[in-house]
């Protein structure tokens, strides 16, 4: 076609696939966490890509750590590393959750506002402790590199690396929110906060529990985001509209939708990506998203349907 | 689907699921002009659902709803209430942070259009049609009274006023007394029989002293359909109406 | 005493007092106190007042958040500035390009003719209306796919994020046709008329000064209305609006579209005063201080919204100068607080607990507590 043998065209198509497959990773992850807290609370956490951005710079701390300290262990570092960025940001979400969130709940809007605030306090707070400057994290040795599979195609070991942890999170939030005695209580909840109160659920811990989760989740989606992009005070601010789109388009309540929405997100975005420059190719993915919201505002794979 | 009818509301063969789960069931229900109808039933029975679709807020699955002899299922709501019904819900749904006086203006069935609202002359007439319905709901010398400062029952009283205003041919009221001291109830009672004198009425109650005091037709649900209809005595009566109400 | 306590129990007098008192400020005591540098940042300033007035009409009335005014801000900005920057790029001015005669952005991004789209900001009447009508007819358009469609709340408030996102990311990467990331500069005549000028600059400020002061009235105007009432029906029981009889989508479309409206005019003031316009004041973040802006002043006051944001800007660029570290804690701690403790901002506080106080006292001499504007009447 533009000077390509079938083959390549092929093999191009697939590496394409591939990398919006990792795409497709990075969103699910960060949308994820959100999901959670959106579905079960209600409540838009504007400083979700702070949890996330709190998670990369704990896998930068600890890749210096290992570094300067273990270094026999370096090759493992970022298991640990993620570990370490989930209850970061796990405990950060409770606290904030028990200092701020519970305050707002009946006033979502309000939500919105004050964690904005919260964003550009903890924006700043990575600003004064880890440089103005965006770090890049190191990865260990077997991470870099790629794998060829076939003669023409080549994939990257970190995208994989991405692809598998997606995997393994997603399946680890469909256990516990539909087989774990927690994930029933949750979603009770979500069904109907009064009755779950009166037969004895403790909502608020329920509520504090979720969000801690959530955030939880946003801070491994962070670790896996220093193999993306570089981190910065303001990264996170990047990805967050794209997060929300997904959320909404996905339909918020159900966490197929949440999957199907990032995957038809992200792989509209990288296949224009190929045909079109970066700008325009997100323009048009964004204006697809918001038009189909606008005539289905419950999102385009809810699948319960009222009225 | 149906034929032409007399009635001014006609629901016929008026369906509606929640879920899966059929809320009204095949309901037939006929209302004259000048007729106050009361709708009792124990809860879950469909009462309020059945107001919630013939006003629009809830489209049926299937059957047809016509209100002066027109189909009226799938209007939206402002369409429907400008056609000539009005509907007061089962808490006091008013503007509490206007006046009396404001909220009763704010349901004059003119100057609704975008244009006409920012426009809005208070002239001496509606000032008039304003105050003399405030006589009617007892609330003459409240008119310049914030509406979050009213009693229960006067917030009751003030969408009653509201609906009134709008002259409509059917009121539909969800509950009128719940929450009413005896004397407040006894007032509502005169001021519905007041009302009734140019419309009709629908009612949904629970307590029969009341609906005795008011009613012309009584209508029994029961699960989504009708259980028994007639006067007050004749459903009293009824061996299926006591045994659903388990001697109330 | 009671000429006072009158006043203060009679909100319409009192908000033409606060009128009469930002007027006196912004007309009469900044200029004298200030030099032109400074006088020229309130300028700048007065123009995010727009916004913020019109967000007081949408946010704070009609409970609708758009987190993306800067969306509108820009459009009206980028208006103005397309008509100024082909005036500063005639023939004679640019005979050093490839191409003579079109923007230098064009020529740099190899471009060699005009785009017909920006052919017709060659015309002053054309820029002034498109300044209205671009952000009023995308106000439209947004406001009637999701209004009608009963969208509201948080959904409404993510869709124009995105929205000013989509733009912003349109400008920046079409910087053939836009300028880029950095905008639109260099501009440097208003049919041949030096903006550059102080002189200009005095006379910018005071045109800027009387379209806010009249914004302010239009203001005044819709919400005393019965439109008004309506509006804020509709934040509080908009069930039983539309069962009034009422097309709720309608008015919500003419407020979103009014707001819009107020923030495209601030967006060219700002340009014809800042001598710029670029995509940082579209994006998600200027929108969402301005919403700062507003709830800081007041959500429900026009007076506030323009008294926050003079505040709140003067004290960014205070803080900025001397604790650059600290502003953000600041700004970030600010929002918090309004939101959770102040919901009625400024305006509240003033009304809630300073007026009451002020007139239980005779003769005491109130000093305005918060340091608020616009200061209330000294007691007798």
């Amino acid at each position: 076609m533009f000077g390509y043998s079938l083959g390549e065209l092929g093999s191009i198509l697939v590496m394409q696939g591939f990398s919006g497959l990792i795409l497709f990773s990075v969103y699910l992850l960060m949308a994820l966490g959100l999901a959670i807290i959106f579905g079960q609370m209600g409540v838009i956490n504007m400083a979700h890509g702070e949890f996330m951005i709190l998670g990369a710079y704990m896998t930068y701390f600890c890749s210096h750590l290992f570094a300067s300290y273990l270094p026999g262990l370096y090759a493992g570092y970022f298991f640990v590393a993620m570990i370490v960025a989930f209850i970061a940001s796990g405990t950060a979400g409770l606290i904030v959750e028990w200092a701020l969130i519970r305050r707002l709940y009946a006033r979502p809007l309000d939500t919105l506002l004050a964690t904005w605030g919260l964003s550009l306090i903890m924006q700043q707070a990575f600003r004064s402790g880890f440089g103005a400057r965006e770090v890049g994290v190191e990865l260990p040795p077997w991470m870099m590199g790629s794998l060829q599979v076939t003669d023409t195609i080549e994939v990257q070991i970190n995208g994989l690396f991405v692809m598998g942890l997606t995997l393994l999170i997603t399946a680890g939030v469909a256990v516990l929110m539909f087989k774990s005695r927690w994930g029933l209580q949750v979603r009770s909840v979500m069904a109907n906060r009064t009755m779950a109160g009166a037969v004895g659920i403790d909502t608020r811990r329920v509520d504090r529990l979720t969000f801690g989760l959530g955030c939880g989740i946003a801070g491994i989606a962070g670790s896996a985001f220093t193999m993306i992009g570089s981190t910065g005070p303001t990264a996170g601010q990047l990805y967050i509209v794209d997060t929300f789109l997904v959320v909404v388009f996905g339909g918020a309540q159900s966490l197929l939708g949440t999957i199907a929405s990032a995957l038809t997100i992200s792989q509209s975005q990288s296949t224009l990506e190929f045909f079109l420059t970066g700008s325009m190719a997100k323009v048009i993915t964004l204006l697809i998203v918001i038009g189909i919201l606008m005539l289905r505002p419950q999102g385009l794979f809810a699948l319960k349907v009222r009225r | 689907m149906s034929s032409s009818t007399d009635f001014l509301l006609a629901l016929e063969d008026v369906s509606v699921s929640f879920d899966g789960f059929k809320a009204v069931d095949g309901l037939n229900l006929y209302v004259d002009k000048g007729e106050l109808r009361v709708i009792i039933g124990p809860n879950g029975a469909g009462k309020t659902t059945v107001l919630d679709l013939i006003c629009g807020r809830t489209r049926v699955s299937g059957g047809s709803i016509k209100f002066k002899d027109q189909e009226i299922t799938g209007w939206k709501e402002q369409e429907i209430v400008r056609r000539g019904i009005g509907r007061k819900f089962q808490t006091p749904t008013i503007y509490e942070d206007l006046t009396v006086f404001e909220n009763l203006e704010l349901s004059v069935p003119r100057g609704r259009d975008v244009v006409g609202a920012l426009f809005w002359k208070r002239t001496d007439e509606v000032i008039a049609r304003v105050r003399e319905v405030a006589a009617m709901i007892y609330l003459q010398d409240q008119l310049e009274r914030s509406a979050e400062t009213l009693s229960h029952g006067q917030k009751q009283w003030l969408e009653i006023g509201m609906l009134l205003i709008q002259d409509p041919e059917l009121l539909m009221l969800d509950e009128p007394v719940a929450g009413m001291s005896v004397s407040e109830r006894i007032k509502t009672a005169e001021l519905l029989n007041e009302i009734i004198k140019n419309r009709s009425v629908i009612v949904i109650e629970h307590d029969m002293k009341f609906v005795e005091s008011i009613a012309h037709r009584v209508t029994v649900m029961h699960q989504g359909k009708v259980l028994a209809e007639g006067d007050m005595a004749t459903v009293q009566n009824n061996p299926k109406v006591k045994e659903v109400y388990l001697g109330h | 005493m009671s000429a006072l306590s009158a006043v203060r129990n009679d909100p319409r007098r009192l908000e033409l007092i606060g009128f009469a008192l930002v007027a006196i400020l912004i007309i009469i005591v900044l200029p004298l106190a200030l030099d032109i540098f400074r006088l020229n940042l309130v300028g700048k300033y007065l123009t995010y007042a727009f916004v913020a007035i019109g967000l007081v009409l949408c946010w704070g009335h009609t409970g609708i958040l758009s987190l993306g005014q800067g969306l509108f801000f820009g459009l009206g900005g980028y208006c103005m500035a397309a008509f100024l920057k082909l005036e500063a790029s005639s023939v004679a001015n640019t005979k050093i390009q490839s191409t003579p005669g079109i923007p230098d952005f064009m020529d740099w991004n190899q471009i060699t003719a005009l785009p017909f789209f920006w052919a017709p900001f060659k015309s002053l009447p054309f820029a002034l209306i498109a300044v209205i009508l671009v952000p009023t007819i995308l106000a439209f358009i947004i406001g009637a796919a999701l209004f009608k469609r009963r969208v509201g709340g948080v959904y409404f408030a993510i869709i124009t994020q995105a929205m000013a996102l989509v733009l912003t990311i349109l400008i920046v990467g079409q910087q053939g046709y836009t300028g880029g990331i950095n905008g639109i500069t260099d501009l440097r005549t208003l049919l041949g008329w030096d903006i550059r000028t102080d002189g200009a600059k005095y006379i910018l400020y005071f045109v800027c000064c009387v379209l806010l002061l009249g914004t302010m009235f239009v203001a005044r105007f819709v919400l005393a209305s019965k439109l008004g009432r309506i509006l804020v029906a509709t934040r509080d029981k908009e069930d039983r609006v539309r069962f009034s009889g009422y097309d709720v989508a309608n008015y919500k479309i003419f407020v979103f579209c009014l707001a819009s409206a107020m923030a495209g005019v601030g967006g060219a003031m700002f340009t014809l005063q800042v001598g710029f316009m670029s995509p940082s004041f579209v994006g998600i973040v200027p929108s969402i201080d301005m919403v700062i802006f507003c709830a800081v002043g007041g959500r429900n006051s026009i007076v506030g919204a323009v008294a926050g944001t003079l505040l709140v800007n003067w004290a960014k660029t205070m803080f900025s100068e001397a604790f650059p570290e600290l502003w953000l804690f600041a700004m970030g701690g600010l929002f918090i607080a309004v939101v959770v403790a102040f919901p009625r901002g400024l305006a509240g506080v003033m009304t809630d607990q300073i007026l009451p106080r002020l007139t239980s006292f005779k003769g005491f001499k109130g000093t305005g507590g918060s340091g608020a504007q616009p200061t209330p009447a000294p007691a007798e």
